[in-house]
């Protein structure tokens, strides 16, 4: 079953940015693993420059197959992948990437600055490594998610949220365009998850795109443009009010849902800067 | 107390073991940070293994012996460096398999000798006395182009080693780097072999460092930190190992096990816990 609403941008593009080129465009992907059903099948989709889209699925739908397959971090069998009208590997410094909380190594010897600063890695440079600049752009990056004070932290001393921000604050100090996050709400209490998306909204009304993966059909309802339901293909794509629905999730979700989810302000409860759980 | 300190190195072999030990610590240091923090305790074992088979090709061919552990552990990095990533059995236990192989070959070719040559065991336990010239030449070469390499990639390096999926998606050719790093580790093991010997030169890749990660939070500082550790460590056992006549590697490797549990002792209450249960197992 596939269901295609119509989309309509819910935010006017800034004026500089070419209209009808889009941040990324995938076009027919399959990818997975030899011998076994493709974990992605002939996915395509489009996110538009100054968007958020929101990527939702069930665990195993493909979600962080199709990222590494964006990414060219695997070899799709088939299919394109388009960022700002060009191939992603000659698109490098106008794409940055967010992974999930469990692929980093928290217990490594870097400083938060450390972790941020590699962002802004773009090209070998031997023997010179970080200029004042990365190291300027990695400092507005943490004032940004408000993590400054903590720049010379080992990053395992940090709380899951806001090792989240550190995450944040790399994808932000590259200064790219298109932002891809992989559950960049996993695991997160509504404050901080509010935080982060006040921090998205800032980033898509400065012009940059973003496509974020997510369970959080709230999180989808609240604050993105437009939302696509994958389970290996796409199930639909549109605007949240229309693909959030209850057969296009009972199709994505494989079960019957019967809540929706309604759009409400959330309120924000603690602030995360007096959280210092050790998570270690 | 002064002359105590001197007198071994009134002796030229003596003041031989202490530079090229001095060397050794900056490489253990440097590469043993990657090794301690990227999980590659049991490939840096496997790489020490694996030069035996290249010793004792060298030998029997008549070919130089260091060259003959070079080459062996570098194509033993590039064969667990392609093992990663290529999901049919796990990599630990694709390594296992080419290290005992490795060691296994080295054995046989010298068994068919009809005796161990004295020089061929000081690459086993290690012989820091009967260190040549030539051989503190070799291993200053070896180190200096390692350290520059380190300097010039220290960037891709640490991105690679922290978050290679990131290190991709920001353009550092991270499959080169994997590489690179399991070659770095080759490298290291090479320049330390004489001086320490195949069964105990990873000991001095993991231990100085991972002393130095108990005290320090950032990687170079480690690394320094680990080198400096390395060093004294090995002074200390250079000289107990003069004056008590014991085997010089084992005496070094002590003194940095010895170090480490201090620094751990001192660093963590679970540490304290552990050195008390340790005690009270020594009293019964």
């Amino acid at each position: 079953m596939t269901l295609n609403a119509q989309h309509v941008p819910a935010r006017e593009p800034l004026a500089e940015h070419h209209h009808g080129l889009s941040a990324l465009e995938v076009r027919h992907l399959t990818a997975g693993y030899a011998g076994i059903p493709p974990a992605i099948d002939d996915v395509s989709l489009r996110v538009p420059v100054g968007e958020i889209v929101g990527l939702i699925g069930p665990n195993g739908a493909g979600k962080s197959t199709l990222f590494k397959a964006i990414l060219g971090l695997i070899e799709p069998t088939s299919g394109e992948v388009l960022a700002f009208g060009r191939p992603v590997r000659e698109a490098r410094a106008e794409i940055a990437y967010m992974p999930q909380m469990e692929e980093v190594d928290w217990d490594f010897p870097v400083s938060v600055l450390d972790v941020v600063r590699m962002g802004r890695y773009l090209r070998p440079r031997p023997f010179i490594g970080w200029s004042k600049g990365d190291r300027e752009a990695a400092m507005a990056a943490l004032e940004r998610v408000r993590l400054a004070p903590f720049a010379s932290r080992q990053v395992g001393q940090l709380s899951g949220g806001q090792r989240r921000r550190v995450l944040m604050a790399r994808a932000i100090a590259r200064g790219a365009r298109l932002l891809l996050l992989d559950e960049p709400f996993a695991g997160l209490d509504a404050a901080v998850q509010h935080d982060l998306l006040a921090i998205l909204d800032d980033l898509a009304s400065e012009g940059r795109s973003i496509l974020l993966a997510t369970h959080d059909l709230s999180c989808v309802a609240n604050s993105c443009d437009e939302a696509i339901c994958l389970n290996r293909r796409v199930v639909a794509a549109g605007r949240p009010e229309e693909v959030l629905t209850e057969p296009i999730l009972t199709a994505t979700f494989e079960r019957h849902l019967l809540a929706i989810p309604q759009a409400a302000d959330v309120v924000r409860v603690v602030d995360d800067e007096h959280d210092h759980r050790g998570t270690r | 107390m002064i002359d105590w300190l001197l007198e071994p190195y009134q002796f030229e072999f003596m003041r031989r073991a202490l530079l090229v030990l001095a060397v050794t610590s900056a490489v253990m240091g440097v590469v043993g940070g990657f090794v301690v923090h990227k999980g590659l305790a049991f490939s840096g074992d496997a790489l020490a293994h694996a030069t035996l088979a290249g010793v004792a090709v060298a030998f029997v061919a008549g070919a130089s012996v260091g060259l003959g552990a070079l080459v062996a552990a570098v194509l033993t990095a590039l064969g667990i460096g392609w093992t990663k990533g290529r999901a049919r059995i796990s990599s630990d236990t694709a390594i296992g398999i080419v290290f005992v192989a490795m060691f296994s070959l080295g054995i046989l070719i010298l068994s068919r000798r009809q005796s161990y040559t004295p020089d061929l065991m000081s690459f086993v336990f290690g012989n820091i006395l009967g260190v040549s010239q030539s051989d503190v030449v070799g291993s200053a070469v070896l180190a200096v182009v390692l350290l520059l390499f380190v300097a010039a990639c220290y960037r891709e390096l640490l991105l690679v080693a922290y978050d290679p999926a990131m290190a991709s998606t920001a353009g550092v050719p991270s499959r080169f780097f994997e590489y690179a790093t399991l070659v770095m580790v080759a490298v290291a093991v090479v320049v330390a072999l004489k001086a320490i010997g195949i069964v105990l030169v990873n000991a001095m890749l993991l231990i100085p460092v991972s002393t130095a990660a108990l005290f320090l939070r950032r990687l170079p500082s480690i690394m320094l930190g680990g080198a400096l550790i390395a060093f004294a460590s090995a002074a200390v056992g250079l000289h107990l190992s003069y004056y008590a006549g014991v085997a010089t590697s084992p005496a070094i490797v002590l003194v940095a096990a010895l170090t480490f549990l201090v620094g751990l002792a001192v660093t963590s209450r679970r540490g304290v816990r552990l050195a008390a249960a340790a005690t009270e197992g020594a009293l019964e």
